[in-house]
C-alpha cells in the first residue's frame, strides 16, 4: 500500500523517536511512505495566532503538492493534521490564495496515523504481523486536542471519545483502561511561554492516568508526547510527588509488538525511561 | 434612601463587536452566556476574564479590557470551546482575531512571551521553510528571558542533545520563493 507522507517539523527533532518508529512500523506493515517532496511547515500554532491568511496558505502549499501526487496523505502529528484539514476545507470551499494555484482537486483523503492504521491497514494485517503480545500492559490512550477538535474541521466521529488508538492497542493485547482525559489539553506551546500553566495541565493528565491504574500513556501527538515525557522530573521536583510514567508514541509500542529491532534505539531517546517497564512486563529483554 | 453602588457605568458600544465579527467571520453577538466554553476550558485558572465573559465583553464593546486581557494570550487553542458551543461560535478563532487586533494596534501583550514565541517561530519558517526547533528555542529564550533565561535551559538542552533530539542543520527546502511569497501576500492582506 502506498501513501503520501507529511512528517512535520518535530519528527526529525524533538520527537525524532516518533518519526523513526513511524517509518519502521510502516515498512513492517507493507506500507510504502512517499514523503511529500519539499514539504514545508503547516503553520503550526503560530500562523493562526498571527495571520489567518498565512495559516491557510502555509498548509495549502503542502496540499497542493499532495494533490499532484493524488494519494491519500498520512499525517503523524496532531497539529499538522488539524492545520492541513482546515486548509482542505477552505480549498474545497473554493478559497483563492495568492501564491497557490487555484487548481485544487482534492481527490485524496488526509488521515491521522491512528485512523490510517486502524481503518486502512486494518486489524487483520496487524494481527498477522504481531510477534509480541502486549499481554497485561495497563495503558491509557491519550489523543490530545487537535486530532479530534473541532469535528467540523477534523471530521472526527466521536470528538469527545475517540477510539482508533484504543482499538489498535487492544488488538495488540494491551489492557486499555478507560479514563476521562483522552482529549484533555497538555498546554501545547505554553510549555515555552507559560510553563507554570502547562506543567499544571500535564500533572493533571499524569494524575488521571495513575488513577485509572495505567502503567504508561500512549499518544498520537508528538507535542503531547514530548510535553509529557520530558517534564516529569521537573514536576516531581516541584511537587514532591514522584512521577515516572513512560509515554509512548503509538507506533513505538506497535513497533515493539511487531518485533522491530530498531525499537531499542527509539526507546533510548525518552527522557522518562520506558525500558524498565517493558522488561518488567516481559515484553522486551 | 438606598443608592445603588455601581463600580463603573458601562455604555455599550457596538463598534468593537462589529469589528471582531467582520474580521473573524464569527457571530459573537449570538452568545447567550451558557458558559459551556468556560466550563470546558482547561486554562480558566490562569485567565483574568473567563471565555463566556470575554464574549459578553466583546458584545458590550469593552475594547480595552478585552485587548489588554491575559485571557487572549493564555488560551491554549485546544478548541474545546468551539467544539461544545451550542451557537457554533468559534471562540478559539475569536481569541486569534483579538490577538491579531491587539498586535495590529501595537498594544503591549499582557503575556509578552507569547507574541515573541510566535514571531520567532514564524521567522524560522520564513527562513528555512520548516521550523528549526533549535534556532527557534535559542532565539526565543534569548529574546524573552535574556541570557540568564537561556542558560536556565542548558540542562534540558543537553539532555535532549545527548538523546539525539536536537537537529543542528535544517533540511533545505526547495521552493522557498513560494514560501516567502505566501508570507508577503498574507501580510499585505492583513
Amino acid at each position: 500500500m502506498n501513501v503520501s507522507y507529511y512528517p512535520g517539523c518535530s519528527l526529525s527533532g524533538t520527537a525524532r523517536e516518533c518519526g523513526e518508529s513511524v517509518e519502521a512500523v510502516s515498512r513492517r506493515l507493507g506500507v510504502e511512505l512517499q514523503e511529500l517532496t519539499n514539504w514545508s511547515c503547516c503553520g503550526s500554532s503560530s500562523a493562526h495566532v498571527t495571520n489567518d491568511m498565512l495559516a491557510v496558505a502555509l498548509a495549502a502549499r503542502n496540499l497542493e503538492i499532495a494533490d499532484r501526487v493524488g494519494m491519500d496523505l498520512m499525517v503523524p502529528c496532531a497539529a499538522c493534521y488539524h492545520r492541513l484539514k482546515l486548509a482542505e476545507k477552505e480549498l474545497l470551499a473554493g478559497k483563492q490564495i495568492e501564491g497557490i494555484s487555484g487548481m485544487y482537486k482534492g481527490n485524496f483523503r488526509i488521515k491521522h496515523i491512528a485512523d490510517f492504521l486502524w481503518e486502512d491497514v486494518g486489524e487483520g494485517t496487524l494481527k498477522k504481523k504481531v510477534k509480541k503480545h502486549l499481554g497485561g500492559l495497563n495503558l491509557v490512550c491519550y489523543y490530545g486536542c487537535l486530532t479530534t477538535r473541532p469535528p467540523k474541521v477534523t471530521d472526527a466521529k466521536r470528538p469527545e471519545d475517540p477510539q482508533a488508538m484504543d482499538y489498535l492497542m487492544k488488538s495488540l493485547g494491551a489492557n486499555v483502561k478507560s479514563w476521562s482525559y483522552k482529549t484533555a489539553c497538555c498546554g501545547g506551546n505554553l510549555i515555552l511561554t507559560r510553563p507554570d500553566i502547562a506543567i499544571k495541565l500535564i500533572q493533571n493528565i499524569l494524575d488521571m492516568a495513575l488513577e485509572a491504574e495505567a502503567d504508561c500513556i500512549v499518544t498520537g501527538c508528538p507535542m503531547c508526547y514530548s510535553n509529557l515525557d520530558r517534564t516529569q522530573k521537573e514536576i516531581s521536583k516541584e511537587t514532591g510527588k514522584k512521577y515516572d510514567i513512560p509515554i509512548f508514541y503509538l507506533t513505538e509500542l506497535l513497533g515493539v509488538s511487531l518485533g522491530e529491532p530498531s525499537a531499542k534505539r527509539w526507546l533510548r531517546r525518552h527522557l522518562t525511561d520506558p525500558t524498565l517497564l517493558l522488561r518488567h512486563m516481559g515484553i522486551t529483554q | 434612601m438606598i443608592v445603588a453602588e455601581l463600580s463603573r457605568v458601562i455604555v455599550p458600544n457596538p463598534w468593537f463587536c462589529r469589528k471582531v465579527e467582520e474580521m473573524s467571520g464569527d457571530k459573537v453577538s449570538v452568545c447567550f452566556q451558557c458558559a459551556k466554553c468556560t466550563n470546558g476550558c482547561p486554562v480558566t485558572f490562569a485567565m483574568d476574564i473567563a471565555p463566556h465573559r470575554l464574549m459578553h465583553s466583546i458584545q458590550l464593546g469593552l475594547r480595552d479590557e478585552v485587548l489588554h486581557s491575559d485571557t487572549i494570550w493564555v488560551c491554549a487553542s485546544c478548541e474545546t470551546c468551539n467544539t461544545r458551543c451550542p451557537n457554533d461560535i468559534d471562540v478559539a478563532h475569536i481569541m486569534d482575531t483579538l490577538r491579531q487586533i491587539s498586535q495590529g494596534e501595537g498594544i503591549r501583550a499582557s503575556q509578552s512571551n507569547v507574541p515573541i514565541f510566535h514571531s520567532v517561530f514564524l521567522s524560522s519558517v520564513r527562513k528555512h521553510g520548516r521550523v528549526s526547533e533549535m534556532e527557534m528555542a535559542l532565539i526565543y529564550y534569548l529574546k524573552s528571558q535574556g541570557l540568564t533565561g537561556l542558560l536556565k535551559q542548558a540542562g534540558m538542552g543537553s539532555r535532549m542533545f545527548i538523546r539525539g533530539k536536537i537537529k543542528l542543520i535544517p533540511t533545505p527546502v526547495r521552493g522557498m520563493s513560494q514560501v516567502r511569497t505566501l508570507f508577503r501576500k498574507a501580510e499585505e492582506k492583513r
